[in-house]
């Protein structure tokens, strides 16, 4: 058999047509079972909103888009930086980890109002919301990647009289890095859940806030189209952090298994 | 010939066992350019008197000595090889190679500026081996042999006085364990190093060592020391005369002795 010719093409055209049958059924199904419009807008009244509202769709998209990528930004440097200090000493493992699982639990819409309550309204509680709830599987993914050294390694080295930070910075952190590219992945789509999070309970701008007031007016279409221009920003995100992820750490992608 | 590895009654027990201790009593002397073995039951405490060698562990009574001198600290003239190759994925074959020049002084601080000769060496070094020009290639593009081999060479690349080895050939098929065998029998023979390899595989004891060890169970200590005195340079065909076989067979009556 030759796999080669259509086959591979499909591969490729597999995204944009799933995507697209969704879109078919949902527009086909709100046709056939006439849904009101109020309750599940069908596509093409969604399309038809993106017209319409087309510069306040755009304006709070860049909102949120910059206040996720900055609250993300701070996750990463401070993921890191904790990752590297919880994976350093099995001693601050054992004492911080508890507290970070502990922390990773709360709610954050819980916390926005405290937010709200120190920095009052505006663009920071959301920053910080996707900083917050961000963070975790970052630092998690540096801290598994410098505590799962191959311990035959760290003997040779050690042997050789290297110091624990030595073994760190020529093994640990390399090592470390594709768990940490993958980690970015989750944290960019769990940026995104906390500026939203945020906007919805306390903003001025952003998509979470536009969909608020939408609701309010009763302009449902615009409602889906904000979920939508989210959608869209996700995975125009997540697919930035799979590029970075590829070309950062190519060799560890060597099996075939994930192709 | 003076000693080069001294252990003296050592006895080690790891604090978080209420089990026996791993080592007991345990006393070996190998001279230096020696190339000595030790075989035993599985969890006689082999990988223990690695650590114990390579100043990794310290033990609660007795004495080790390396090249004349008390070991407090880990070794930093020995190389090691594992059963499992631990190459860095990320590091081409080459550079792998490199790591414990990175390590250990005085290479470390001249690597940078004689990097050519340095790689030169490296180079020269795969050549022994069978691995000519395939340092541009990352170990995971090599087969699970060439690893191995790739892994002795980082054991010598910094030209230790002393080279441990913990069951290197156990994960091969037989036919590369015998290539094997051979490569490091004439790295030992150019090189003169002293040796400790640590094995389940009998022939391969008798095959490339002077004198073979026998632990026993836990707690580990020396049960028989056996001088092998088959003419070297030695060569695969020794493996099937009687002399080799008989000696064999008596090692393994030991083994079945210590097991029980």
């Amino acid at each position: 058999m030759n796999p080669s010719g259509s086959k591979i093409n499909w591969q490729k055209l597999s995204p944009w047509l799933y995507t697209a049958g969704l879109f078919l059924i949902w527009e086909l199904s709100c046709w056939l079972f006439s849904i009101p419009i109020y309750f599940l807008p069908p596509p093409t009244v969604i399309l038809h909103a993106f017209q319409e509202f087309q510069t306040a769709l755009w304006e709070n998209s860049i909102q949120t888009l910059w206040t996720t990528i900055v609250g993300f930004g701070i996750a990463i440097v401070f993921g890191m930086v904790l990752g590297l200090i919880i994976g350093w000493s099995k001693n601050i493992y054992n004492g911080i980890y508890p507290i970070m699982v502990g922390f990773n639990s709360i709610p954050k819409v819980a916390v926005v109002p405290i937010l709200v309550l120190w920095f009052g309204i505006g663009w920071i509680p959301a920053v910080l919301t996707a900083f917050l709830i961000s963070f975790f599987p970052i630092v998690v993914n540096v801290a598994t990647g410098l505590a799962t050294i191959e311990p035959e390694l760290e003997d040779v080295l050690r042997a050789l009289g290297a110091k624990k930070w030595e073994i760190n910075v020529k093994v640990g952190i390399p090592r470390s890095l594709p768990y940490f590219f993958g980690s970015l992945k989750i944290a960019i789509t769990l940026a995104f859940v906390g500026s939203v999070i945020s906007e919805t309970v306390a903003a001025n701008k952003g998509i979470g806030h536009m969909m608020l007031i939408a609701q309010a007016n009763f302009e449902i279409p615009l409602v889906f189209a904000g979920l939508v221009a989210l959608a869209v920003e996700g995975i125009g995100m997540y697919a930035i952090m799979a590029f970075i992820e590829k070309r950062m750490t190519g060799w560890a992608h060597r099996s075939g298994f994930a192709q | 010939m003076n000693p080069f590895v001294e252990i003296e009654n050592v006895t080690l027990s790891y604090s978080d066992e209420l089990r026996e201790p791993a080592v007991q009593d345990l006393s070996i002397s190998i001279e230096e350019g020696e190339f000595s073995a030790v075989v035993g039951p599985s969890g006689c405490g082999k990988s223990t008197l690695m650590k114990l060698v390579t100043g990794l562990l310290f033990p609660q009574a007795g004495q080790v000595r390396v090249d004349g001198a008390q070991v407090d600290s880990p070794l930093k003239i020995a190389g090691m090889a594992f059963q499992n190759p631990v190459m860095l994925p990320w590091r081409k074959t080459l550079e792998n190679l490199l790591l414990p020049l990175e390590i250990v002084s005085p290479h470390r601080e001249r690597l940078r500026k004689e990097k050519k000769a340095y790689h030169q060496q490296a180079e020269e070094l795969l050549k022994t081996v069978g691995l000519e020009g395939c340092g541009d290639q990352y170990p995971w593009q090599l087969s699970g042999g060439m690893q191995q081999r790739a892994s002795l060479c980082r054991a010598l690349i910094h030209e230790p006085k002393l080279l441990m080895l913990d069951e290197p050939f156990a994960a091969l098929d037989s036919f590369t364990r015998e290539e094997l065998w051979c490569v490091m029998r004439d790295l030992w023979q150019q090189k003169k190093f002293t040796v400790i390899l640590v094995t389940h595989d009998l022939p391969e004891a008798v095959f490339l060592a002077d004198r073979i060890f026998v632990m026993s169970s836990r707690p580990g200590k020396i049960l028989v020391e056996r001088k092998i005195d088959l003419p070297r340079p030695r060569e695969l065909d020794l493996c099937f005369t009687p002399e080799f076989t008989s000696i064999v067979h008596e090692l393994r009556g030991h083994i079945s002795e210590a097991r029980s």
